[in-house]
């Protein structure tokens, strides 16, 4: 499903150079689970991110579903992060002034989806993250559990094939997280969602098919 | 989307109530300034009474004479009407009028100021005045000198009080002569300048001798009336063809200049016989009108690039899941349009307030400004103009954000 060959990452600044990610080489299969571990600074969400086409490497070539990312122009890297990807964020990242429902209804906007697609896919989406009842609230008047939910709604709201998830249950206490972790595994397992999750949390990580390890920017594992 | 635009907008503009009530102000502010100024253009060139054939009239106002060292500028002569346009082929009617004068008179030991304008009696069926009572000099009393007079609805409630009786058939003194009153007009504003005056007497009643004075320089104009709007060309080419035949009237003098102008070239032309002040008159217009815009619209950029910063969370998470920059800049572009568009409601109700209060106080009599579809037109396209002009440049900016960047900050 994601395949890097060869990925590297070098920030530059006039007086230093610092390699995040050191030629990655990573298959991932469709319907797979994987976790990625690793210490504060090891390139892990740097690798989420380029994964996820938010960031550009330095080198090497990123191809998912098939299709090679590299060439992309701005509007297909949109086009394809809206058809095929899903994000889930530490700190959610929803947007406050908007209420729940809008805020899951976001990725659809960019699709030629009517109002009433947006607000029928929007609602089984919350449904599914057991949020139905939280449509017309705002963020701000959430837990940290139900607003990592909301993102989830909002990640698999446009039926994504891959989703990314940094650190989603980093911010949470464990039952919170267990909750999360629980949802992130019945998506995996009854959809066939890949998902690919960087986490600190060994515990969490035993859950997932598979584990990668970083170190300095380099696979270790 | 539209929909999901607006209340992001609206979210916005409620989260930071001092920025917004700053945007909104210098919108609004703005907007007033410039409304009430185009009511006021409006009002002086759009306007047509009492001359309502302006689509075939041509006016004639100035002279100059230029030589090498000097130059002489003034109002024409009755002479050189008399007897230069009046002869004209292609007009059918030759309207001349003096500018107007002022005098003293007292009536109940009150003192009346009455400014005074002679004409012929072409004057009278080339314009369409508004008769509240009694009717036009006429010809026949022209030509008898007759002293009789048509008085401005304004003077004749200064000279003969408020009520409701008939001044028609009443005397009137100005310059220490009896005029009788055989018509009262609807008044003018003194913007009016050409036309605007107290009270109207026949030119043949004037105390200096028409045609003592050859020279081509006096205190007159003339509206020369074409059959047609086609013929409205032809009356100018035959206007120019006459300045240019004119004998020059002295040595020191190599040049002379004379119009006949549409009513908005003669109304700017600023004392330059070169060139119609049409051009100056709009780039100055022009230039105070962006000068007015400036810096608001610098705030207003000022402001939404520190709300993009505040936004850029947000930023992230649209581009992550699929906006493109493309659609980041129209979005942006119409939150912009929304808040200055709010703020142009509020420009427009205020410049309603604001010209009832110029309008009560008299500032300039008769000149009753108003919020027709023209000055709304224009508001509209200034909000545009404002909303897309202040919106481009941060939105721009907000694109080009790096989402890893954005959703770190």
């Amino acid at each position: 499903m994601i395949r890097l060959q060869n990925i590297e990452k070098v920030y530059r600044t006039n007086t230093i150079q610092t390699l995040a990610l050191n030629s990655i080489n990573l298959d991932i299969e469709k319907g797979e689970f994987l976790s990625v571990m690793g210490p504060s600074g090891c390139g892990k969400s740097t690798l989420l991110n380029i994964m996820g086409l938010l960031d550009v490497p330095s080198g090497g070539t990123i191809n998912i579903d098939g299709q090679s990312t590299i060439s992309f122009s701005d509007k297909e890297l949109a086009k394809f992060r809206n058809q095929k990807l899903g994000f889930i964020f530490q700190s959610y990242h929803l947007i406050n002034d908007l209420p729940v429902l809008d805020n899951v209804e976001v990725p659809l906007l960019y699709r030629n989806s009517t109002a009433k697609e947006r607000k029928t896919l929007a609602t089984a989406a919350l449904e599914k993250v057991g949020l139905s009842n939280r449509m017309k609230h705002f963020p701000t008047q959430l837990s940290g559990g139900q607003r990592q939910r909301v993102a989830i709604a909002r990640a698999i709201v446009g039926k994504p094939e891959v989703i990314l998830a940094d650190e989603p249950t980093g911010n949470l206490d464990s039952a919170m997280g267990n909750e999360i972790m629980d949802i992130l595994l019945q998506l995996n397992r009854d959809d066939g969602t890949t998902i690919v999750m960087v986490t600190h949390d060994e515990f969490m990580a035993q859950k997932t098919h598979r584990l990668v390890r970083l170190f300095d920017g380099s696979q270790v594992q | 989307m539209l929909k999901n635009y607006f209340k992001i907008a609206i979210a916005v503009l409620r989260r930071r109530k001092f920025f917004t009530f700053i945007s909104l102000f210098g919108i609004s502010f703005t907007l007033t300034i410039l409304m009430v100024l185009t009511a006021f253009i409006d009002k002086v060139v759009n306007d047509d009474y009492p001359d309502k054939k302006r689509d075939r009239s041509l006016y004639i106002s100035h002279i100059e004479l230029r030589g090498k060292e000097s130059m002489n500028s003034s109002g024409l002569s009755y002479y050189f009407l008399h007897h230069y346009v009046t002869k004209m082929r292609t007009p059918v009617k030759v309207a001349i009028s003096s500018g107007y004068s002022s005098t003293n008179t007292y009536v109940n030991n009150r003192k009346i100021v009455i400014n005074y304008k002679y004409t012929n009696a072409d004057f009278w069926d080339v314009l369409d005045f508004d008769f509240i009572e009694g009717k036009p000099i006429s010809r026949q009393q022209i030509d008898n000198a007759d002293r009789v007079t048509v008085i401005s609805e304004d003077m004749k409630k200064a000279y003969f009080g408020n009520d409701d009786s008939p001044a028609v058939g009443k005397y009137i003194e100005a310059d220490n002569v009896k005029y009788r009153v055989c018509g009262v007009v609807k008044s003018l504003p003194i913007t009016s300048y050409l036309l605007y005056s107290d009270i109207y007497l026949p030119v043949t009643t004037s105390k200096t001798k028409l045609d003592a004075d050859k020279g081509y320089m006096g205190n007159y104009g003339a509206i020369i009336l074409a059959k047609n709007t086609g013929d409205v060309s032809k009356m100018k080419k035959e206007y120019a063809d006459i300045v240019a035949k004119l004998p020059i009237p002295g040595k020191e003098w190599d040049h002379i200049n004379s119009h006949a102008d549409s009513y908005l070239e003669g109304y700017v032309r600023t004392g330059n016989e070169n060139s119609s002040g049409v051009a100056i008159a709009f780039g100055a217009i022009t230039i105070f009108a962006l000068f007015v815009m400036l810096l608001p619209t610098l705030n207003l950029i000022n402001v939404n690039i520190t709300r993009i910063m505040e936004r850029s969370s947000e930023i992230g998470v649209r581009k992550a899941f699929g906006a493109s920059s493309k659609t980041l800049v129209y979005q942006f572009l119409v939150e912009n349009l929304i808040l200055t568009l709010l703020g142009g409601i509020i420009g427009v109700v205020l410049s309603v307030i604001v010209m009832y209060f110029i309008n009560d106080a008299e500032f300039i009599a008769n000149l009753d400004l108003s919020l027709n579809f023209t000055v709304l037109a224009y508001a509209l396209f200034t909000c545009i103009f404002f909303g897309l002009f202040s919106g481009v440049y941060p939105a721009w900016r907000m694109s080009k954000l790096n989402i890893v960047n954005a959703l770190k900050a």
